[in-house]
C-alpha cells in the first residue's frame, strides 16, 4: 500500500515537471493548456509545431513518450462548452504514453473545415499508419506524407466521413440499401488487392511472386480479417492487414445513445472480455460525473473482470494450439470456460455480454452463496492449468513451431502501440493495474509474469501465467470481500437508486428524469484506460453537458497490435504467420468497433 | 462360387467390406474424438449416431456435382476417383485370412508400394486443376510429402522382406508364425507407422490440407461426392495402412484359435485405426519444412541402418 502510494506521488511530481518542462521549452508555441478531469496534461498546439513538440516529447522531455497511444478526432462544430480552448472546427489528439515516467500526455491541434491537413507522424512512430488512416477515414483530415492515405475502418467504396456530426448515424436517416449487379460489380473490383498500390512488386529477379488472400473468411483469421500476402514459394514477403469487415460504428453509437444505455454496446467491443470493457467506460463516465465507487463494488469488479480475463485467455490458449494443429486443447478449454460462464451467469444473470457494471458501481449485490461457487473455480481451475501446460507450452511440436517465430523487442512494441502480453512477453514488467492501479488493484497482491524472447511461444506463456495471477486475484476478493454498498449514493449513478424516491418530490422528480433521459454528465473530458484482456483498453470521453456522450473514442489493443503483422512475419513461412496471428491474440470486434 | 482367392464373391465381399468399413470410420472417428476430447460428437442419428454415416452420405450423394467453371474439368473429375481407386488395387494383394484375398501375388509390397506412388498424383491432379491458390498450395505440399514418405516407407520394409525372404504378403504373414516382426523390425515398424499416416495425410501429416493454414489444401474447390471420394479415399488408406501393419509386422491372420483368422485380422487392424485417430488427437502438426528435414535427415538414415542391421544379422547367423 505504502509503495503504491509513493509511486503515484512520484508520476503525479513527474506530471508537473513535464508541464514546467513543457512551458519552458515551448512557451511561445504552445496555444493554450487545458485541465481536464482525468489529470492528463493536456497542451493545445499549432500544426507547423507539431511534428516538433511530438518529436521532442518522444525524444527529449523527462519523462520520454515512448509510445503513440492514440490519434482521434473531435468535430468541434456543434460543441457548446469549449471554454478556454483555441477556436476549431476539428480537433486532432494525440494521446502520448510513457512507460519509464508512468504517465500520459495529450496534444490537441485545432484545424478548420476549410484547411484539414495535418503533417504525418509515421517517420516518428510507425503506428500513427493506421490511426491518421483511421482519423481520415472518420473525419477527413489529411496526413500529408502518408503513404496510403486509404480507407480503413469504412468500405473503400463508401461516401462521407462517418464521425462527422452531419453524417447520419442510422440506417433509417440513409436511403434504403440496394444492390444491383453494376454497384456488385463496382463493390467487388473495390475489393480487389493491387500490389501496386502498396509498393509491392509483382515479380523479383528470381520468381514470381504470389498473391494471397487470405480472409475475410479462412479458418484462423479469427473472425472477419483479410490478409494480402505477398508469397515467394511459402515465404511471405510481405503482407497488408485488410480490416474493417466487423467495423459497427460503436463509437458513433456512443454519441446516440445515453451514458447509460452504451454500457451493453461496450461489452461487444472485444467480445471475449465481457464486464472487463464496461470498466474503462464506467469510470471514464465516473471521472467526469465526480462518483466515488463504494469498495465493495470495485472488489466485485475487479473480481468478475478477472474471471473474463481467465475465459478470454483460455480461449486464447485453445485456438492458439489449434492453429499450430494440435486439435484437442480447445475443446477442453471450452469445458473450463463453460464452468466459468456458469458462475459468471449465476452472478450477473449472461455469460458472455452481461453488461453488468453501472456508472457508480455494479447492477446488483452478489447473489447469496457466490462464495461456495467461486471456490469452485478456485478449486478446479489449477490442476486444469498445470495440465495445460503438459499437452501444450512443453510439447516439443508446439515449441518447435512457436519459438522463435514473429519475436519483436521492446522498443519495437513501442513504436508500433503494443501493450498487455505481447509488451510483457518483450521484457518489460509493465502492467497497467500493477504501474498504475485502478478499481483498488493496489489493494491486491499479485505478480507481473514476463518473458524475454517475445516471440509466440512466450506471448502465450505470458497469459497462461496471467491465468494463475487472476485466478490469485480472485481468490483474494473472494477472501476479502468488503461489506456496504455495491452502488454509490450519488444522483448520476444509473440507475439511480430508488430509495428516496418516494420520500419527496424532488428526488422523484430526479429519479424519473434520470431513469428515462438518463443523466446529465457535467462537460468534461476523460481518459481511464485498463489491462484489458488483450492489452490497454481506453475510452476517452467527451461530454458537452447532456445526456449523451459528444464523442465517444474507443482505443483498442487488438487494432494496434494488427497493424504490426507485417512487420514481424516477413520472411517466416504460411505456417508461420498462423502462428503469429493465433499468438497475437485478436478479436475483430475489438480491431474494427 | 466358393469363399477362396480370387474368386467373384470373394472379391466382390472384400470390396463391399472395405468400402463400408472406411465410411463407418468417419461415424468411429467423430464419436471417439468426441470421447478424447470431452465432448459427445454425433449422438443423435441412429443408436449412438451409428447410422450418421447414412445421413452424410443421403446428403453428399444428392448434392449438386459442381464443377467451378474456372477447374480443368478433365483432370477436375478424375483426381477423385484416382485416389479411391488405386487404394482399393492395393487392397487386392491384403491377405486377409488364409482362404480370403483377391491375387497371390509374389510382388505384392512393391505393387502397394507402386499405387502408393500413383496415389500421388490424385492430389497432384487434384490441385493443380482447380485452378485455386489454397490448392496449389496444397498440391505442392502433397507432392513433396508424399514422394519423400515413399522413399523410407520403401526402405523401412525391406527388413521385413529380408526375414522372411519375400515380396509376397501371404509368405510374410506365415512366416510370422514363429513370431512376429514387430520384435526383430521394431525400428522398421516405427518408421513405416509414421510413413503411413504421412502418405495418407492425417495429422499431425495433414500438411497438404492444413485447415487452419490453406483451408482445405488440395480439395478446397471440391464439393459433394467429389469431395466424398477423397474423403473416404482418406478413411480407406487408413485401413490400408492399418491393414499392411498388421500383416508386416503383427502376424496377419494368425492368433489364438479361439476366433476364426479373419477376426483377428480385423481387430489387430481396428486397434490401428484406433491408435491413428488417437494420434490426430494427441499431436500438433509441425511445419512442412521440419517435416520434410525430419523425414530426409532423420528417418531416412534410420531406416538404412535399420535395414543394413537386418542384413548383417541375417548374414552372421547364417
Amino acid at each position: 500500500m505504502v509503495e503504491v502510494a509513493e509511486t503515484s506521488e512520484q508520476s503525479a511530481s513527474q506530471d508537473t515537471g513535464l508541464v514546467a518542462q513543457l512551458r519552458r521549452d515551448f512557451a511561445d508555441r504552445l496555444l493554450a493548456e487545458q485541465t481536464t478531469c482525468d489529470g492528463i496534461p493536456t497542451f493545445w498546439v499549432d500544426r507547423q509545431h507539431l511534428k516538433s513538440l511530438l518529436k521532442s516529447l518522444r525524444d527529449d522531455t523527462q519523462p520520454r513518450f515512448e509510445m503513440l497511444f492514440d490519434i482521434t478526432a473531435i468535430d468541434e462544430r456543434l460543441r457548446v462548452h469549449r471554454a478556454g480552448q483555441p477556436a476549431a472546427e476539428f480537433t486532432v489528439v494525440y494521446h502520448l504514453m510513457s512507460f519509464s515516467g508512468d504517465c500520459d500526455v495529450r496534444i490537441k491541434v485545432p484545424l478548420m473545415d476549410a484547411d484539414l491537413s495535418l503533417p504525418t507522424c509515421i517517420d516518428l512512430w510507425p503506428a500513427a499508419n493506421w490511426y491518421e488512416r483511421e482519423t481520415w477515414d472518420m473525419f477527413g483530415i489529411d496526413f500529408d506524407g502518408h503513404p496510403n492515405l486509404y480507407r480503413i475502418v469504412l468500405p473503400p467504396t463508401w461516401t462521407g466521413h462517418a464521425l462527422r456530426k452531419e453524417h447520419p448515424a442510422r440506417a433509417t436517416e440513409m436511403e434504403p440499401f440496394s444492390l444491383d449487379d453494376e454497384k456488385e460489380e463496382y463493390e467487388q473490383q473495390a475489393l480487389l488487392f493491387k500490389p501496386e498500390e502498396w509498393g509491392m512488386k509483382r515479380r523479383s529477379k528470381t520468381s514470381e511472386f504470389m498473391f494471397l488472400n487470405l480472409g475475410p473468411n479462412h479458418p484462423s483469421v479469427h473472425g472477419a480479417f483479410r490478409i494480402a500476402l505477398q508469397l515467394d514459394g511459402e515465404i511471405v514477403m510481405d503482407a497488408v492487414p485488410d480490416i474493417g469487415y466487423h467495423h459497427r460504428g460503436a463509437e458513433k453509437m456512443g454519441e446516440r445513445q445515453s451514458w447509460h444505455t452504451f454500457i451493453p454496446y461496450t461489452d461487444r467491443i472485444d467480445y471475449l472480455g465481457g464486464v472487463m470493457n464496461n470498466l474503462p467506460y464506467v469510470m471514464a463516465v465516473e471521472k467526469m460525473a465526480g462518483i466515488e465507487v463504494p469498495a465493495r463494488a470495485q472488489v466485485i469488479r475487479v473480481m468478475l473482470a478477472e474471471m473474463f480475463r481467465i475465459c478470454s485467455h483460455l480461449l486464447f490458449y485453445g485456438t492458439f494450439a489449434q492453429d499450430v494443429g494440435q486439435l484437442s486443447p480447445i475443446f477442453y478449454m471450452f469445458v473450463e470456460r463453460e464452468r466459468i460462464f456458469n458462475i459468471i451467469e449465476s452472478i450477473c444473470g449472461a455469460r458472455m455480454h452481461p453488461g453488468w457494471f453501472r456508472i457508480g458501481g455494479v447492477a446488483q449485490d452478489l447473489p447469496n452463496g457466490w462464495e461456495q461457487r467461486v471456490a469452485e473455480l478456485l478449486d478446479f481451475m489449477p490442476p486444469r492449468i498445470d495440465e495445460y501446460d503438459k499437452m501444450v507450452l512443453n510439447n516439443g511440436i508446439v515449441k518447435r513451431r512457436s519459438q522463435g517465430i514473429g519475436a519483436y523487442n521492446t522498443q519495437q512494441a513501442y513504436d508500433w502501440g503494443v501493450t498487455g502480453a505481447g509488451l510483457r512477453a518483450t521484457g518489460l514488467e509493465w502492467d497497467f493495474r500493477k504501474q498504475r492501479p485502478y478499481s483498488g488493484y493496489d489493494n491486491f497482491d499479485f505478480d507481473v509474469p514476463i518473458a524475454i524472447n517475445g516471440d509466440c511461444y512466450d506471448r502465450c506463456a505470458v497469459r497462461v501465467e496471467e491465468m494463475r495471477q487472476s485466478l490469485r486475484i480472485i481468490k483474494q476478493c473472494l477472501d476479502n470481500m468488503p461489506g456496504g454498498d455495491y452502488k454509490a449514493d450519488h444522483p448520476l449513478t444509473t440507475p439511480p437508486r430508488k430509495e428516496k424516491t418516494l420520500q419527496d418530490i424532488e428526488t422523484l422528480i430526479n429519479h424519473f428524469l434520470s431513469v428515462s433521459w438518463g443523466p446529465v454528465i457535467p462537460p468534461e473530458e476523460a481518459t481511464v484506460s485498463v489491462e484489458a484482456t488483450k492489452g490497454i483498453n481506453s475510452y476517452y470521453l467527451v461530454s458537452d453537458g447532456s445526456t449523451t456522450s459528444y464523442r465517444t473514442r474507443i482505443r483498442t489493443p487488438s487494432f494496434a497490435h494488427l497493424q504490426m503483422i507485417p512487420e514481424i512475419s516477413r520472411g517466416f513461412m504460411v505456417a508461420d504467420l498462423i502462428a503469429i496471428i493465433a499468438s497475437i491474440d485478436f478479436v475483430m470486434a475489438d480491431v474494427d468497433r | 462360387m466358393s469363399l477362396e482367392i480370387g474368386s467373384g464373391l470373394t472379391i466382390g465381399l472384400i470390396l463391399l467390406t472395405v468400402i463400408v468399413v472406411a465410411a463407418l470410420l468417419i461415424t468411429v472417428e467423430r464419436r471417439l474424438l468426441g470421447f478424447w476430447q470431452e465432448r459427445l460428437g454425433p449422438n443423435r442419428v441412429g443408436w449412438q449416431g451409428s447410422l450418421q454415416v447414412v445421413a452424410d452420405m443421403v446428403k453428399i450423394f444428392t448434392k449438386e456435382d459442381w464443377v467451378p467453371p474456372f477447374a480443368d474439368r478433365l483432370s477436375f473429375v478424375i483426381a477423385p476417383a484416382i485416389i479411391m481407386s488405386v487404394i482399393l488395387l492395393s487392397f487386392a494383394v491384403v491377405p486377409f485370412a488364409p482362404n480370403i484375398g483377391v491375387v497371390d501375388s509374389n510382388v505384392g509390397i512393391l505393387f502397394v508400394l507402386a499405387m502408393a506412388s500413383l496415389g500421388a498424383y490424385s492430389v497432384m491432379l487434384g490441385g493443380l486443376s482447380s485452378d485455386n491458390k489454397y490448392a496449389l498450395l496444397g498440391s505442392l505440399r502433397a507432392a513433396a510429402q508424399m514422394v519423400s514418405y515413399e522413399v523410407f516407407m520403401g526402405i523401412s520394409l525391406l527388413g521385413v522382406v529380408a526375414l522372411s525372404g519375400s515380396f509376397n504378403l501371404r509368405v510374410i504373414v506365415e512366416a510370422q508364425a514363429g513370431g512376429w516382426y514387430v520384435i526383430p523390425q521394431f525400428i522398421g515398424f516405427v518408421i513405416f507407422l509414421i510413413a503411413g499416416v504421412a502418405e495418407s495425410h492425417r495429422l499431425p501429416f495433414d500438411i497438404p490440407e492444413a485447415e487452419q493454414e490453406i483451408c482445405a489444401g488440395y480439395h478446397t474447390e471440391y464439393s459433394g461426392m467429389k469431395f466424398g471420394m477423397f474423403f473416404v479415399g482418406e478413411y480407406l488408406g487408413l485401413v490400408l495402412v492399418s491393414s499392411l501393419i498388421t500383416c508386416l509386422f503383427f502376424g496377419g491372420w494368425l492368433g489364438p484359435g479361439f476366433l476364426p483368422p479373419i477376426v483377428w485380422f480385423g481387430l489387430k487392424s481396428m486397434v490401428f485405426v484406433a491408435f491413428f485417430i488417437l494420434l490426430r488427437a494427441a499431436i500438433p502438426r509441425p511445419r512442412y519444412d521440419q517435416l520434410m528435414s525430419y523425414g530426409w535427415l532423420f528417418l531416412l538414415p534410420l531406416s538404412l541402418i535399420n535395414l543394413l542391421a537386418t542384413g548383417a544379422l541375417i548374414l552372421s547367423s547364417q
